[in-house]
């Protein structure tokens, strides 16, 4: 590739990395208050319809505005840098963890459900105990899902000076003059974030589910199972 | 851990229902009309009719997962409703047609469901989960940390039922527990639940839509028609006069058989076995004979050890007055039937080994008399007689 400029490369290793880690602050500060306001919106609607219709077509409205667009209409409210790239990537998480854990608190099967309230579960104790345990797998793909499509979006937080790795793309490539190594450097890094953090919510998911364990790719369940003490006796046994 | 340590003379209580009525909005007619029943401690109460009776949702007042609009229900002479719900709930058992095992949760952690509410320690739930699932044969070092989904359809049913019995209940409902499982399965659970009733007596009151499982399962049988008790009685007394044509048509045409099926050979006039004990002199036989106290079936007589077990049948005219009468191995006087046979499985042991007469014996296998097949028809004959005499009544 001869249009890759590796002195550039290593000559702003540093800043390089700054930059991920700015990104993977912004995805992270995102998603935990994404989740903290999509998980008690899922609990409240999971059993009324109605609100459950507003919550994800509410949600679904904020999804379908242009990102570009958004930040720029939340600069004259909230000024530029972090805080607009932070509330846009939250309003984007908020449809796909709202709608994935409302589906997966539904899908508890009815029998489940009504021998868990037979045998004397209160309200509290159907929530925390078989409802939610059994609605983690769909919350986690919607975490998943929402981690990987924020880290992509987080790059076009760079227009309104939010940082992170969009800056590389941005400020330092397109902006002069299409210098071409800082973008490459700018996609693939956050490429990388994407894949590695799907992969380590996978393995989470995987370790939260004893009960429906399939194989992981790559083999990399069975070296997962080594963090659970549990597995270590079973391993012992044979 | 196969001790019986934690079940503490398991507890079963009365359960009343007094003129309890449930309306639903929008329905013509109550779902349960005026329901008045007492289920005896210890107990098995099948609730049967055809669907849309009401017989799942008077079941289901009980722990109070449906409300009544009138009426009471008392377990013990305590009204449920004055019970918090989920409290009441811990000290019912119940058991549902799904199942509805908790998949993320092992074996051991569902059965342990209703002691972890009632928070008990966690040594006591252990060795009460062990305890459990030794009683419904599953071997608890092999399925305890099993998960739901690693179970048959069958083995789950099992786990619902240690999962319901946990909290030592006084008493149980059971929403047509196997009617989800092959008809051979449904017959193992059935006689696991029964032996199982006999160890743990609880309270149970049963739904069902099939009369023979009703028939089988039942120390009482409450029939239901549109929200209302039809008829309320021992198996027997449903299938020998059925209170009206609903219940005639509901138990069916072959109640005569169906009854055959819950008599048992005890239960009947047997005739006395001509008894002669092997090694005894011919001519002693020979003796009784002509004085009129051996009373041959077939122009033959039974040979028996001196334990009184039955060894061959031997025909008359092969007695000699000279010699000992043969000894036999046993097990050639076919067919042999226990005393707590049913009159259905003795009717068709005789027709399998085409005989006349079944030697009837007692539990160390003494012999107590002959069941001759005319006897059984008679039985049958008269039971429908019974029953035709109270239709027209």
């Amino acid at each position: 590739m001869p249009d890759i400029r590796w002195d550039w490369i290593s000559r702003n290793r540093e800043d390089i990395v700054q930059l991920a880690i700015e990104h993977l602050v912004l995805v992270g500060i995102s998603m935990a208050i994404a989740i903290a306001v999509s998980l008690p919106i899922a609990i409240m609607v999971r059993n009324r319809p109605f609100w459950g219709g507003v919550a994800t077509y509410t949600s679904g409205v904020l999804y379908t505005i242009p990102s570009l667009a958004l930040f720029a209409f939340l600069v004259p409210i909230v000024g530029i840098g972090q805080e607009p790239v932070i509330i846009g990537l939250v309003a984007y998480a908020l449809l796909i963890l709202i709608s994935n854990a409302a589906v997966g608190l539904q899908s508890v099967p009815g029998p489940v459900r009504e021998s868990a309230r037979g045998m004397g579960l209160t309200g509290r104790q159907l929530l925390f105990k078989v409802e939610l345990p059994l609605a983690l797998p769909a919350i986690m793909a919607g975490i998943r899902l929402a981690t990987v499509s924020t880290v992509g979006i987080a790059t076009i937080g760079a227009f309104v000076d939010g940082g992170g790795l969009g800056e590389l793309i941005w400020q330092r490539g397109i902006q002069r003059g299409l210098f071409l190594t800082p973008i490459a450097v700018g996609a693939l890094v956050a490429t990388l974030i994407a894949i590695v953090l799907d992969a380590l919510l996978v393995g989470a998911e995987w370790l939260m589910k004893p009960w429906e364990r399939r194989p992981l790719p790559l083999s990399v369940g069975r070296r997962l199972a080594w963090a659970r003490p549990s597995e270590w006796k079973r391993a012992a046994t044979g | 851990m196969t001790g019986a340590q934690t079940i503490d003379g398991s507890a079963a209580g009365i359960l009343e229902f007094d003129g309890v009525t449930k309306r639903f909005s929008g329905m013509s007619r109550p779902a349960v009309d005026d329901f008045t029943l007492t289920v005896p401690a210890g107990k098995v109460v099948v609730l049967i009719g055809p669907s849309g009776c009401g017989k799942t949702t008077a079941m289901k007042m009980v722990n109070r997962l449906v409300e009544p609009s009138a009426g009471e229900i008392r377990i013990d002479g305590a009204g449920v409703r004055s019970r918090r719900p989920a409290e009441l709930r811990r000290e019912i058992g119940y058991v549902i047609q799904q199942v509805g095992l908790m998949p993320h949760l092992t074996v051991a952690g569902n059965v342990a469901t209703v002691p972890r509410l009632l928070k008990w320690d966690s040594e006591k739930i252990r060795a009460r989960v062990d305890e459990l699932l030794d009683l419904i044969g599953l071997a608890p070092a092999e399925y305890r940390d099993r998960y739901p989904a690693q179970l048959s359809g069958g083995q789950q049913q099992r786990v619902g039922l240690a999962r319901a019995l946990a909290g030592d209940p006084p008493v149980m409902l059971m929403d047509e527990p196997f009617s989800a499982v092959d008809p051979i399965t449904r017959e193992r659970l059935q006689n696991d639940f029964l032996r199982l009733h006999r160890v743990v007596p609880k309270t149970v009151v049963f739904v069902s839509h099939d009369i023979d499982e009703a028939v089988k399962m039942a120390d009482l049988i409450a029939v239901m028609r549109e929200g209302r008790l039809v008829q309320y009685a021992p198996a027997a007394e449903l299938l020998a006069s059925p209170v009206d044509d609903f219940v005639a048509d509901f138990v069916g045409a072959d109640r005569a058989l169906k009854a055959l099926g819950i008599s048992h050979v005890e239960a009947i006039g047997l005739r006395p076995a001509p008894m002669v004990t092997a090694g005894e002199r011919g001519a002693a036989a020979l003796a009784r004979l002509v004085e009129g106290d051996l009373q041959p079936i077939d122009d033959e007589v039974l040979v028996v050890d001196s334990g009184r077990r039955p060894l061959d049948w031997l025909p008359i005219d092969r007695i000699r007055g000279d010699e000992p009468l043969p000894a036999a191995p046993l097990g050639r006087a076919d067919p042999v039937v226990d005393q707590v046979t049913t009159l259905r499985d003795a009717l068709s042991a005789l027709l399998g080994a085409s005989a006349s007469h079944a030697v009837v014996v007692d539990g160390s296998g003494a012999v107590l008399g002959v069941l001759a097949l005319e006897d059984i028809v008679t039985q049958a004959a008269s039971s429908v007689r019974a029953e035709t005499a109270g239709a027209d009544a």
